[in-house]
């Protein structure tokens, strides 16, 4: 357990040292809420309220999700797929850890970082200027914090799987981008889910890309409470431990297939 | 003439080397296929709770997202600058571009165009000519001229823009994430300026002017009269951008020293 926190840290440290750039990260974040929420007073057009939310839910909604966004969010199925074209993956594999957990902790801790030096700082930034509307219960904030780590789980857990395709295929740039192109729009990121047509929105229900950005920003927004909340956090906890399945599966057979290219 | 030789045997030799990975150019056209289709279906779920944007309807701010994909796609072709600084300047490869005998901005299009992206423009095409019909728009033979200067007015704003921040890597070799910043402020010329608050309509319109390179031009094709005005002055203000920028680059070329690597 030791060598897995030490790896948190190491990359919480290691991000540090970058962190320059993300003063800027911080600026484009706000001006981006700032345009998406010009945009979506045009879309009310002064209406009180569309599919059950109010303009200051819809703002608070693409400012949290995008902020989630920054703490689930990291690239561990380009790092395994550049492990694996550069012949790394050779020593990682006799390492005495197991190379999913090691690759999820420092996604982790990457999170961890962006989640305290962008996610917050831009809270407090577009807060300052747009008409935000946080939660009052310490309840619902609980909710969200349980919430997040999930998404950050479920997405991990896709991009592992992702990743260990790579094991099979060598090359997979393609599914790699298709992949998150489906997250952006599936996930609800760009647009609250419950703004899609019906027949898109049962489809939707079957993935786990809701789990990783509609439920928390829902949850924050106070858009789900009582027993919606209660459902939405069962249902990511229930992907968290069904990709578990298909994960463990290709990981042991693509410890067979493996083949290192040079290296 | 001998610019336009260089050109055609770069070209050339480009076509070669891409054609040679037949697989990858069509993964690479998905992409960006994929990557236009999430803004689609952005402004078609938007549009399917209101008939209106600020008094603009869904087939006239798909036109806007239709042309803007032309001007867009041909920039992304010839002006590739996304890495300039770590490429060039870092890694030092200016120097190499400087004994070549050619101006040193065309050598570096040269070498770093990407044609397929070319291919881009035509579902922008596809989506006006579909959406034009359902608006019924008039349409006369000189607006295929109209529609080339506006086209070549949007690229050369979104080439002034990108060139000139490119530019910053010679006065400071500190690497920067203004350009996916701006990226993301580009996408904004794209919807009605006049839905934003007029800070952001000024900034968008005489500051960095993506507004010409979506909203402007297109009303004219939409035949949106009042804005009239800002659409035939699309190609001034990208003559302009293109200018200063080409100035700022000559500056900074001047200014280089290299980094010694």
């Amino acid at each position: 357990m030791d060598k897995y926190m030490e790896m948190i840290r190491i990359r919480f440290l290691m991000m540090l040292a970058y962190r320059t750039n993300y003063y800027t990260g911080i600026l484009i974040y706000a001006i981006n809420i700032a345009a998406y929420y010009f945009l979506w007073s045009a879309v009310y057009g002064g209406r009180p309220s569309m599919q059950g939310m109010s303009l200051e839910q819809m703002t608070t909604y693409v400012a949290i999700s995008w902020l989630a966004r920054a703490f689930y969010f990291n690239n561990l199925d380009r790092e395994i797929a550049m492990e694996i074209r550069d012949g790394k993956v050779a020593v990682e594999l006799i390492r005495p850890y197991s190379y999913l957990g090691m690759k999820a902790v420092q996604g982790l801790g990457e999170g961890l970082f962006r989640l305290f030096f962008l996610s917050l700082p831009g809270l407090l930034v577009v807060s300052l200027f747009l008409p935000l509307q946080f939660p009052e219960h310490a309840k619902t904030w609980f909710a969200f914090a349980l919430s997040l780590l999930f998404s950050f789980i479920i997405f991990s857990e896709l991009n592992l799987l992702a990743g260990v395709v790579t094991f099979f295929t060598f090359r997979n740039e393609g599914l790699l981008r298709a992949k998150r192109f489906i997250i952006d729009l599936f996930s609800g990121l760009i647009l609250p889910l419950s703004f899609y047509p019906d027949w898109a929105q049962r489809w939707m229900h079957y993935f786990p890309f809701q789990a990783i950005s509609y439920i928390p920003s829902m949850i924050v927004t106070e858009s789900f409470q009582g027993a919606a909340a209660r459902d939405g956090l069962l249902m990511q906890a229930a992907w968290c431990i069904a990709l578990l399945f298909p994960l463990g599966w290709l990981w042991r057979a693509a410890k067979r297939r493996l083949v290192v290219q040079g290296g | 003439m001998f610019y336009v030789s260089v050109f055609v045997q770069y070209m050339g030799q480009y076509m070669k080397t891409k054609l040679q990975y037949r697989a990858d150019l069509f993964v690479e056209w998905l992409s960006d296929l994929m990557a236009q289709a999430v803004n689609l279906i952005f402004l078609l779920v938007v549009f399917s709770h209101t008939p209106l944007l600020h008094g603009w309807s869904r087939d006239e701010m798909l036109f806007i997202y239709g042309f803007f994909l032309v001007p867009y796609a041909v920039f992304a072709a010839f002006f590739n600058l996304w890495d300039f600084n770590e490429r060039y300047i870092v890694q030092g490869e200016m120097d190499r571009v400087l004994t070549r005998p050619v101006h040193s901005l065309f050598q570096i299009i040269l070498e770093r165009m990407e044609l397929e992206s070319l291919l881009g423009a035509v579902p922008g095409l596809v989506i006006m000519v579909y959406v034009g019909s359902r608006l019924s728009l008039s349409f006369h033979w000189y607006d295929a001229l109209m529609f080339i200067l506006l086209v070549v007015g949007g690229v050369l704003i979104y080439a002034g823009i990108f060139i000139s921040l490119a530019t910053i890597s010679f006065f400071a070799d500190a690497r920067t994430s203004i350009m996916p910043m701006m990226y993301n402020i580009s996408s904004y010329g794209r919807y009605p300026v006049d839905i934003y608050h007029r800070v952001i309509r000024y900034i968008l319109t005489w500051v960095l002017p993506f507004a010409f390179v979506g909203v402007y031009p297109a009303s004219y094709f939409l035949r949106k009269e009042e804005w009239y005005g800002y659409a035939f002055f699309t190609p001034v203000v990208g003559a302009l951008f293109f200018a200063i920028a080409v100035m700022l680059w000559n500056a900074g070329v001047r200014w280089y020293r290299g980094t010694g690597s």
